[in-house]
């Protein structure tokens, strides 16, 4: 290969490239980082939101892993991620096989179905779940209708149960987009795999290892990463449902931000929660596509 | 997998590169504090007040306000138009919000260059207090005397928006806004079904509790009652505490004053008869899974006994019951005191940034006159002063009569949220948390105690 200006392959950056890229990352700057940095600067203050505000330098830090009010939220985050993301993902992955596994008749309309929650905002999610959790709802006349009337309760005021009526919320409302996303993946895999691993004997289980779960790596990752994201930034659901209660048993750290920072009057530690929150999301997402990607972009 | 982390070390050396560039920007930021030093607010001199704004020119008058449901949003809109057919010099330039929109985006618009001039500011700390802390509102002194709202509105009305100048005492100091409709938080009462157990209204806590009693041995449920929300929990929490606690140490708690106690003998009867009759089934069972307004609504249907609720649900109810409804002050415990929680509506305060103050007075004064007192008694809704009496039936009637005597009787006291910045998160969770029976009456008053007494002496 002859080298052409100097000792630069072709290809190489070239300061012409930043010109071309100027633009984004100046949108990118004005209206991502420089919020950001809007941000980790209020953290390190005590502030109303109205006067002038107090340098504690690493104090909010400090409280949000020390304070358990502000360490509990955190806690049920990661309730929430077990029932926004692991069991769906789980559901989702059996589901899709059985769906490519065996042709059902109306395939299309449980696929929809399925998928239907996906599409539906999730405060018009909460407001229906709300009624169907109430003590005299249709879950609790269900129980009471099979003879469990021990089970029957005010799930959403019962400061056990309130957390796990949420996040099976959450797993009715991801599933669906798990098994569309692994639908997806499936339909890669020749139909021949399949035949052939039935011809050596492999049951539903070992198809699912040995063919269909490696086949979906990428998704698994996609999946993961969007339910889980979507799992430790859970707002609507508890502010309509819950707004945090029974006493303080379903707050988490988007709905903390949200009542510190606007309705308390304490940015200050409103904000360190939303950037700490962040930073667990960066986290997760990083290490989901480290673990699940393999490498590959997702 | 070592190909996985070969061809991500790259990426992790870009990713700090990025980072420190991010942190080298935000070290340029991090030193100067947000937001303003605090003003000291207008003082504004009777003498310096022009009443005839009709002579100052063209004038636009940006108002925020919350009166967004039925008759409310009827009786504003009437107003408006009957203030600008009154001075055509002025024009209302104005936004409206649901109660929380308002109280969310207040804080941003009250702080910025282009504030509005006249905004409906909630009463409590969090808010109004915040305001006057930082200087954001205009003192109304000036105004007071000059338009005679001092006669107009009782102290009782009036130190519901008043503040010393530096926030720090609630009540007390001066005017900060007006509002325009009261509400009292008593008791609503199924008359059918009162008459159907063969009760007289209850009058002090006694009867009441043998109306309890005799509602529960009927079958019927006693007190409908909603607290998935929490707030509601503040009402009916508030409704037994002002059996037992004396006033005036409602008020100090209240308003966050020394001079009160928590944990004082007549708190813990207060907090051990709620438990009681959560355990004896007076309330709707499982009323923290139930919303409020699934309660109320319940009620309505026919449901529960008595409802403890706010006098804006008089338009719905009535509506719903008609004749079969009625309201109440609550019960009298043994001191003989009457207490009722209630107060006003959100008051109508200006600005500090406003420059037409004159303008937005004289609009304040125009919104709260006898004449618009009229229009929002005709509106369904419960004038804060000058209801008339003769002209209102069923339902509206007994509010009204239920506000006067409140009113004469000097029996109205703060909602206990308004007591410190954190006191609602704190109480609402509270109750929700004594009515599971997860705290005991004891630890429920001593962690109220604890943020009550460190903010009074934080002062």
């Amino acid at each position: 290969m002859t080298r052409r200006r100097g000792s630069r392959a072709p290809g190489e950056p070239r300061l012409v490239a930043y010109a071309y890229v100027a633009p984004a990352l100046l949108v990118f700057g004005l209206f991502l980082l420089a919020p950001l940095a809007y941000a980790v600067q209020l953290s390190f203050f005590e502030w109303d939101g109205l006067g002038l505000g107090t340098w504690v330098g690493l104090d909010n830090y400090v409280a949000v892993l020390t304070d358990p009010e502000l360490r509990a939220p955190f806690l049920h985050a990661l309730v929430l991620v077990v029932f926004f993301s692991l069991v769906p993902v789980t559901l989702g992955l059996v589901l899709a096989a059985l769906m490519t596994r065996s042709r059902v008749r109306g395939a299309g309309f449980f696929r929809t179905v399925i998928f239907l929650p996906q599409v539906v905002a999730l405060t018009v999610v909460a407001v229906v779940w709300r009624q169907i959790y109430a003590p005299t709802g249709p879950l609790n006349d269900a129980l009471r209708l099979v003879g469990l009337d021990g089970f029957a309760r005010g799930w959403l005021g019962d400061a056990d149960w309130v957390l796990v009526a949420i996040g099976l919320v959450g797993t009715w409302v991801g599933t669906g987009l798990c098994t569309v996303l692994f639908l997806a993946g499936l339909a890669k895999v020749g139909r021949e795999l399949y035949e052939a691993a039935r011809l050596d004997g492999a049951g539903f289980w070992t198809e699912l290892r040995s063919i269909s779960l490696p086949a979906v790596r990428g998704e698994l990752a996609v999946a993961l990463t969007l339910t889980m994201v979507a799992a430790l930034r859970t707002f609507d659901l508890v502010y309509v449902m819950t707004a945090g209660g029974p006493g303080n048993a379903s707050r988490v750290p988007s709905y903390e931000v949200y009542d510190r920072a606007i309705q308390e009057g304490d940015v200050g530690t409103g904000i360190t929660v939303a950037l700490v929150l962040t930073a667990l999301i960066l986290l997760a997402t990083w290490l989901v596509n480290r673990i699940a990607g393999d490498g590959e972009p997702a | 997998m070592t190909r996985t982390r070969r061809s991500t070390q790259p990426h992790l050396h870009r990713t700090l590169g990025a980072g420190l560039a991010a942190a080298a920007l935000l070290a340029t930021t991090v030193a100067c504090a947000p937001g303003e030093e605090g003003g000291s607010g207008t003082e504004t001199k009777s003498e310096d007040v022009t009443t005839d704004i009709s002579e100052l020119g063209d004038v636009t008058l940006t108002v925020w306000d919350q009166e967004v449901r039925g008759g409310q949003a009827a009786q504003i809109a009437a107003l408006n138009e009957a203030f600008t057919e009154k001075y055509p010099n002025v024009t209302i330039d104005r936004t409206k919000r649901s109660f929380t929109d308002l109280q969310r985006t207040l804080r941003n618009a009250i702080t910025s260059d282009d504030a509005p001039d006249v905004v409906q500011a909630n009463n409590g700390r969090t808010d109004m207090g915040a305001f006057v802390e930082n200087g954001l509102l205009q003192s109304l002194d000036g105004y007071a005397e000059a338009y005679g709202w001092t006669e107009r509105f009782p102290e009782s009305v009036r130190s519901l928006a008043s503040y010393t100048d530096d926030g720090a005492t609630f009540g007390e100091g001066s005017l900060y806004g007006l509002a325009q409709v009261g509400e009292l938080v008593g008791v609503f009462y199924n008359k059918a079904k009162l008459t159907e157990l063969g009760l007289e209204v209850p009058e002090t806590t006694a009867d009441f509790e043998a109306a309890l009693a005799a509602a529960a041995d009927a079958d019927e449920l006693p007190i409908q009652f909603g607290n998935l929300d929490g707030w509601p929990g503040i009402h009916d929490f508030g409704f037994v505490h002002n059996q037992f606690v004396p006033r005036d140490d409602i008020r100090n708690l209240g308003f966050g004053r020394e001079g009160a106690s928590w944990t004082s003998e007549e708190n813990v009867q207060a907090a051990e008869t709620f438990t009681e009759w959560v355990d004896a089934g007076y309330f709707t069972p499982d009323f923290n899974g139930v919303g409020y307004d699934p309660a109320w609504q319940d009620f309505a249907q026919g449901n529960g006994v008595f409802l403890v609720a706010g006098t804006w649900l008089q338009a719905d109810l009535d509506e719903a019951m008609g004749e079969d409804v009625g309201f109440v002050l609550p019960p009298v415990g043994e001191s003989g005191e009457q207490a009722v929680t209630g107060g006003t509506g959100l008051p109508f305060s200006i600005t500090e940034a406003s420059d037409d103050a004159d303008v937005a007075a004289a609009y304040i004064d125009f919104i709260t006159s006898d004449e618009a007192m009229q229009m929002i008694q005709e509106a369904g809704n419960l004038p804060v002063v000058g209801g008339d009496a003769a002209q209102a039936e069923g339902l509206a009637a007994e509010i009204l009569d239920a506000w006067t005597t409140a009113g004469e009787d000097d029996a109205i006291v703060p909602y206990l949220d308004y007591a410190t910045p954190d006191f609602y998160d704190l109480i609402t969770a509270q109750v929700q948390e004594l009515g599971a029976g997860s705290v005991a009456p004891d630890e429920f008053l001593s962690t109220l105690e604890d943020e009550y007494s460190s903010f009074v002496s934080g002062q």
